[in-house]
């Protein structure tokens, strides 16, 4: 396009235009448009099935779109596969933490270095001393420096969520997805969540799945408001929460 | 110690095992067994190749192929190819109406050797074909499975289809293959008789020397990131998905790697026995192998041999005494591993010998130790087996 240099500054990284999938005629995401800034922290927020997972699910490739697009960084990722959707720079957290249990929290995280990533790459991968630095530095960030050689399953829920988030972390993500980041938490950990996404969120964006409106504050850019496929709302966290159609569907109950 | 050498080895404990495992098949069978015994476990090694492929698929990839059988089979008949056109000098066939080529075929009306078996005639060829023809097929198979998704389950049913499907054409094509009977009267290696004892003795060394090198190579992937990969994709395959990683590649190749060890296996098994026949590579045997890594332990490469070894020995104990029982015992083993000892042997030993160990030597007031590094040593006992004291 031929979009002066002043301009592309501002274009979204991430635009979803159109964005249609079908399961089975049931529409779970109807002709969405969804745009993240860049350094954006961006909350998607509404009632129970309204289709919130189901956009990450299409952005990642792990749903196929029905019709639409989804532009990243100039790319188009409803074509991508999964793990050439990662590596453009797309980060993912799943709503069910989804650590390696079995792993240590320093294993958990060198799994996601991105490095040895192809057969031959991982077979004859080394933990050089940069890996080394490399997870105990986001050890540190997602507050669990102390626990790098405890198994991963005895973490407490909390620190589970925050280690899938360091695992997302050592990619270096342009674009950071977190679903549900602090369900299951304490209120401190909760606070503790909110510092980190706000530290996190320097140089790249993030889009988040939230109910909690305490931490959808305390973090949000911009709010959009999702119900059965579509945006019924999108503004600044005050504009929509007092917008009568979103409490009328779910701000209200 | 040197890194390599570790991961190699798989830490002290891993050292030990192979050090006790070594001992055992190079220097204890070799000494009390005769002649005719010890051709009868080289035979059982060159199944424990196969089982110790299935350790890395099976118990590190989760992939259960149900058609190991296959890749022994190709291996096996790609060495009896050469061996066989050795054996069908024009000299020696000059009463067939076609001389120079292998008997069967010439009782097959065919007069010129299929151009499938020309390469054969060289030694090199044939010892690259005997890992790449199971690599290729397992290659081919592995991208049109994995980079599908298929599930666990239709792999399996998939891979038995095959090996029951290779059968029938090996059986089928009888000018080309031999037919039922296989490729039989195997009799020299470039000159060299393979079936005098002492050439026998010399091959069940280089049977158990690659064995021992293939355990090294599996420990090798173990402990490397992709060992810690696989492990990873079983407890959580879309993390690992969207962590950037081509999940498909890495069950392709340890799929490969097993088939590689199977096509080594079943070359070495033609070198010993002196023939190859459809009955090692339908489901049968391609079951009976799971059966062999089922009840060593799918999760230890040592105990994969261990029950290649175990398990070949009551068969050959059970079917001279009582042949129509054996087919049922073997099933009740296999229900009664998977059921109650999933970590077969290897599992045993790590919830019991251990601990045995430790009381005998008497020092009430050392406990068990859990396993240091278990990271390092690739080794990964279930937490329920771990030894509390
Ligand atoms: N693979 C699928 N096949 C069929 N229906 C699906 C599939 N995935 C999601 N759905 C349906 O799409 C709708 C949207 O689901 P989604 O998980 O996106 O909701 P959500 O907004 O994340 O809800 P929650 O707040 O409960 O997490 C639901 O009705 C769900 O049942
Ligand atoms: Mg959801």
């Amino acid at each position: 396009m031929n979009s002066p240099a002043g301009f592309q500054a501002a274009k979204p990284v991430l635009a979803i235009e159109g964005l249609t999938v079908s399961f089975d005629g049931f529409k779970a995401v109807n002709d969405l448009n969804l745009y993240v800034d860049r350094n954006e922290v961006h909350v998607v927020i509404g009632p129970n099935g309204a289709g919130k997972t189901t956009v990450l699910d299409l952005i990642c490739g792990k749903t196929r779109a029905t019709a639409g697009s989804i532009d990243f960084d100039g790319r188009e990722l409803t074509k991508m596969r999964e793990y050439d959707i990662v590596r453009a720079g797309v980060g993912r957290k799943f709503q069910n933490p989804s650590i390696y249990e079995n792993l240590t929290v320093f294993e958990n995280l060198e799994m996601s270095y991105p490095a040895g990533r192809k057969v031959f790459g991982a077979l004859f991968f080394k933990r050089t001393q940069e890996v080394i630095e490399r997870v105990e530095q986001v050890a540190q960030e997602i507050m669990l420096g102390d626990h790098l050689h405890r198994q991963a399953e005895l973490l407490s829920h909390g620190q589970k969520q925050w280690l899938e988030i360091g695992m997302l972390l050592m990619q270096d993500p342009q674009l950071l997805m977190l679903d549900e980041p602090v369900a299951g938490m304490s209120v401190s950990e909760r606070v503790a969540t909110a510092d980190l996404l706000n530290r996190i969120s320097q140089g790249r964006s993030v889009l988040v799945i939230e109910h909690d409106m305490e931490f959808v504050k305390s973090i949000a850019h911009r709010v959009t408001v999702l119900h059965q496929g579509k945006v019924l709302a999108e503004g600044s966290m005050e504009a929509v929460q007092s917008n009568p159609k979103v409490i009328e569907v779910y701000l209200g109950h | 110690m040197n890194p390599t050498l570790d991961k190699l080895l798989g830490g002290k404990q891993g050292a030990i095992g192979l050090a006790l495992l070594a001992a055992l098949i190079l220097v204890v069978f070799p000494l009390a067994l005769d002649a005719f015994r010890l051709n009868m476990v080289g035979k059982y090694l060159t199944y424990a190749f196969v089982a110790v492929g299935l350790v890395l698929c099976w118990g590190y990839g989760g992939i259960l192929s149900l058609g190991q059988g296959i890749f022994f089979g190709l291996g096996g008949y790609c060495m009896a190819m050469f061996l066989k056109l050795e054996a069908s000098d024009p000299e020696r066939t000059k009463i067939q109406s076609t001389p120079g080529i292998p008997d069967f075929m010439d009782w097959n009306q065919i007069t010129e050797l299929p151009l499938l078996w020309e390469p054969f005639h060289s030694l090199s060829f044939t010892l690259i074909a005997v890992v790449v023809v199971p690599v290729l097929l397992a290659l081919v198979i592995g991208i049109a499975m994995f980079k599908r998704r298929v599930g666990d389950v239709y792999f399996s049913i998939v891979t038995q289809a095959i090996a029951l499907i290779l059968t029938v054409l090996i059986i089928g094509q009888q000018g080309l293959t031999g037919g039922v009977n296989g490729i039989t009267d195997l009799r020299t290696l470039k000159g060299w008789d393979i079936r005098s004892d002492e050439a026998k003795l010399i091959l069940y060394f280089v049977s158990a020397a690659l064995l021992i090198g293939c355990i090294l190579i599996a420990r090798f992937i173990i402990a490397s990131k992709l060992g810690r990969l696989l492990l990873a994709m079983r407890d959580k395959e879309e993390r690992v998905r969207f962590s950037g990683y081509d999940v498909a590649s890495f069950k392709i190749f340890v799929f490969c790697v097993g088939a590689a060890f199977a096509g080594i296996g079943g070359a070495m098994f033609t070198l010993q026995v002196g023939f190859m026949s459809p009955s090692f590579v339908g489901i049968v045997p391609s079951i009976e192998m799971v059966i062999f890594a089922a009840v060593g332990g799918r999760l230890s490469l040592l105990g994969a041999v261990y029950g290649a070894l175990l398990v070949n020995f009551g068969k050959t104990y059970f079917s001279e005494s009582f042949p129509e029982l054996w087919l049922y015992l073997m099933g009740g083993l296999f229900i009664v591993v998977v059921m109650y000892f999933p970590n077969g042997l290897a599992g045993l030993w790590d919830s019991h010998g251990k601990r045995c160990l430790a009381r005998l030597r008497r020092k009430p007031q050392v406990l068990v130790t859990p396993p240091p590094a278990v990271i390092a040593t690739g080794k990964r006992p279930t937490p329920e087996l771990e030894t509390t004291p």
